[in-house]
């Protein structure tokens, strides 16, 4: 037992220090990235001591850019089991080993939840009130304490799968089914949870009619399963470039055929939603007239949300059509479906429920300078955790990070060519 | 910060293990210098929390002597604040009231007498303003909040053609505030009063977001109250002075009504457009209300919130 601990700590220092080993491009990629953490966290630091009202929100508009970014990314983390299910259930085992990169992507996806909620707080320092059983946990009343619930649980599978697949590998043994398959089962059920769960989160608020429609969480659903893996074919061509990790091009077009009937979905499903709130005609409408047209000279989301739209639809086009079966349309289509879905279901989703308010006035929301640095902040930081859990896989993966060259050091003081200097761009 | 990448110069593999060492010690000395400059704001930082106010247990947890303590904390607090001490009690809702208001729609002349009234009972704060009581100005013959004017400011008020619809927290039997705070930091008391834990609120929002009705308002930034303009007599879960990042709202005046007196609003309107009272009492005034009047009106009935806030008129 003793042995199998002090054996999972030197596994653990390697990777420690394997994430502190690079090339130059590495450093700076890395400096980058803790630049803007830092940036962000000193302008947290200005919220902490001012309050919220460094931000662009109000009474009238009592959330923003922290909540869209924290929904949007709920569905990125979701979106790994895009990834889980062809290969457990399809057997595709084209698939197999991009699993780990889906599911660590998923672990920094949530990371950047949990911050996004956590800045969001107008009093972070009362955060215990809402562990259970130390706090006031109202369960199962309030859809934020499911929340919490489905995120923090989902987290810990996902650590559990990639951790324990990792270290097997790193072992030289291979995994037992039955310490990770029951969790992948347990996973993807739970990835659309705690996308169904956010969804309800809003879908629950009678006086909001702009969320109180049933269509929200399917279409919640559907642009998590565009965006998320339109992430995932990014990330795996960036570690394609940057390592010598092989990730075959049919891979990649498994994922596109994803992208290609979620986005088919998402706007489906936007067509209803528009059709019932505008052909009826409802007192109701007003948010959506708000959002796409403007309501009594108030225009500020109406550039956004006709850029998500056009973009959504270019990117459709661009999947539905054999040209994305090159990399490089598929690429430009990846990046359309994520910038537009971000717009869609972040300002796009989140203002509008607030604008008109519930007595009929209309304030504009404008996101700060100092509110727009802690969401970079945080991205910064997602993607500062997805390198590092990326740098330590790859050469796991690929066997040069592994018990049977634990002694060697070379990895830490010497970068070997195979993994690390041997950029080909 | 910037230094980093300068302190980390050589592309070349550092083939000696002391200036590998040197390298990752000038790496950690110069993240903890950005780090540290990072956070230099939390300097400023002064009376956000205590050791006391931090580990405060939930209201409906403590025992009588530690609601003692609190309310000594509390009272300490707003003396050194403000150089007043406070009178601040914990009034328990009484056996038998179950409150209601009426307000006659009218009557009421939009003069907003009731919205500053409200203001200074409840030691809001007055910059940025808080305001519980929202007047919507309305065009006559409808209740559609969407052609109401908020910030309207004649010459004289009421003007012709509009009405005033007088709208603030309505004390819902179906309150989905209580229903979607995370942490029961608000909830309905026996006497149909919504309360809140300002001490237990972690400032999430998400009452804000369940409202239908506007009431809710959140403390953006630390709240302000001149010393002359603060009221003393204050309770717990009333009208003692707020914290930063927590939110709040009409609580029918709980540190007057449970002591027996009318909420300030009431006191104050001129046109005696306001009625509040018990309706479990037959022969109080908002039970006559509600008893004779043909039609009066819950605001968003439609919602099922079913609010203990009535909307009536003279016929």
């Amino acid at each position: 037992m003793i042995k199998a601990i002090h054996n999972y700590i030197i596994f653990l220092r390697r990777c420690v220090k394997i994430a502190f080993v690079g090339d130059w491009r590495y450093y700076a990629w890395m400096g980058l990235l803790t630049t803007i953490v830092l940036l962000g966290i000193n302008a947290y630091c200005k919220q902490f001591v001012n309050g919220l009202i460094v931000t662009g929100m109000s009474d009238e508009v009592s959330w923003g850019v922290y909540i869209a970014n924290f929904t949007f990314l709920v569905g990125v983390a979701a979106a790994a089991v895009m990834l889980v299910i062809p290969v457990y259930i399809y057997r595709n085992e084209e698939l197999y080993d991009l699993v780990i990169f889906g599911e660590l992507l998923s672990v920094a996806a949530i990371l950047m939840c949990l911050a996004f909620v956590t800045v969001d707080l107008g009093r972070p320092d009362h955060f215990w009130h809402l562990i259970p059983g130390i706090g006031q946990f109202n369960f199962p009343a309030s859809m934020l304490s499911w929340d919490v619930l489905v995120l923090n649980g989902y987290l810990l599978l996902n650590l559990h799968i990639c951790g324990y697949l990792l270290y097997s590998r790193y072992c030289g043994r291979k995994p037992s089914p039955w310490f990770y398959i029951p969790f992948v089962f347990t996973a993807i059920a739970w990835a659309i949870s705690i996308h169904t769960v956010t969804a309800f989160l809003y879908v629950g608020l009678g006086g909001r009619p702009f969320w109180n429609s049933s269509i929200v969480g399917p279409r919640f659903l559907a642009s998590a399963f565009t965006a998320g893996p339109s992430l995932i074919i990014l990330a795996l061509q960036v570690i394609r470039h940057v390592t010598l990790y092989k990730i075959s091009d049919k891979a990649l077009l498994t994922l596109r055929s994803i992208v290609q009937v979620s986005m088919i979905i998402n706007v489906f499903l936007l067509l209803n939603e528009l059709f019932k709130e505008f052909y009826t005609g409802t007192v109701h409408v007003a948010s959506l007239k708000y959002l796409f047209f403007g309501l009594h000279g108030h225009h500020a989301l109406v550039p956004w949300i006709w850029t998500a739209i056009t973009f959504n639809l270019s990117a459709m086009v661009m999947l539905v059509l054999p040209v994305s079966r090159s990399l490089k349309w598929l690429n430009v289509a990846c990046v359309l479906s994520i910038v537009g879905i971000w717009i869609e279901k972040g300002m796009g989703m989140v203002i509008p429920g607030f604008t008109p308010t519930t007595l009929g006035e209309i304030i504009e929301y404008h996101p700060s300078a100092n509110e727009t640095l802690v969401c970079l902040g945080i991205w910064a930081f997602g993607l500062l955790c997805y390198t590092i859990f990326l740098r330590m896989a790859v050469p796991i993966l690929q066997g040069q990070l592994s018990r049977a060259n634990e002694g060697s050091d070379h990895l830490t003081t010497q970068p070997p060519p195979k993994v690390v200097a041997d950029f080909h761009f | 910060m910037d230094s980093q990448p300068n302190d980390t110069p050589t592309p070349a593999p550092p083939d000696m293990n002391r200036r590998g060492f040197l390298r990752t010690s000038a790496m950690f000395a110069a993240g903890a210098a950005a780090l540290t400059a990072s956070l230099k704001p939390l300097l400023q930082l002064k009376d956000f929390t205590s050791v006391d106010k931090f580990l405060q247990k939930y209201y409906k947890e403590m025992t009588p002597e530690d609601m003692e303590k609190v309310l000594k904390r509390i009272a300490d607090d707003v003396e050194r604040q403000y150089q007043v001490r406070p009178h601040v009690r914990d009034l328990k809702p009484m056996d038998g009231v179950e409150f209601v208001y009426a307000l006659n729609l009218t009557r009421c002349i939009g003069c907003r007498k009731c919205v500053h009234a409200c203001v200074k009972e409840n030691n809001q704060s007055r910059s940025p303003e808080i305001q519980y009581i929202r007047v919507l100005k309305m065009p006559h013959g409808s209740l559609d909040v969407e052609k109401s004017e908020h910030n309207y400011s004649p010459e004289a008020v009421p003007e012709k053609g509009f009405f005033y619809m007088p709208v603030q927290c309505q004390q819902c039997r179906n309150p989905p505030c209580v229903k979607v705070c995370p942490v029961h930091a608000t909830w309905q008391e026996k006497d149909g009063i919504t309360v809140i834990d300002y001490d237990w609120c972690i400032g999430c929002r998400y009452c804000m977001a369940a409202c239908p009705y506007g009431a809710r308002h959140f403390n953006f930034t630390k709240p302000t109250i001149p010393a002359d303009r603060l009221n003393p007599e204050m309770a717990y879960l009333g009208n003692r002075p707020r914290s930063m990042g927590v939110t709040e709202k009409c609580h029918f005046c709980v540190q007057r009504t449970r002591a027996g007196r009318y909420p300030a609003c009431v006191e104050v309107c001129p046109a005696g457009a306001r009625k509040f009272g018990n309706i479990l009492d037959p022969e109080s005034e908002v039970s006559k209300i509600l008893s004779t009047k043909r039609v009066f009106i819950q605001l968003k009935e439609e919602l099922g919130t079913s609010p203990r806030f009535f909307y009536y008129f003279d016929v």
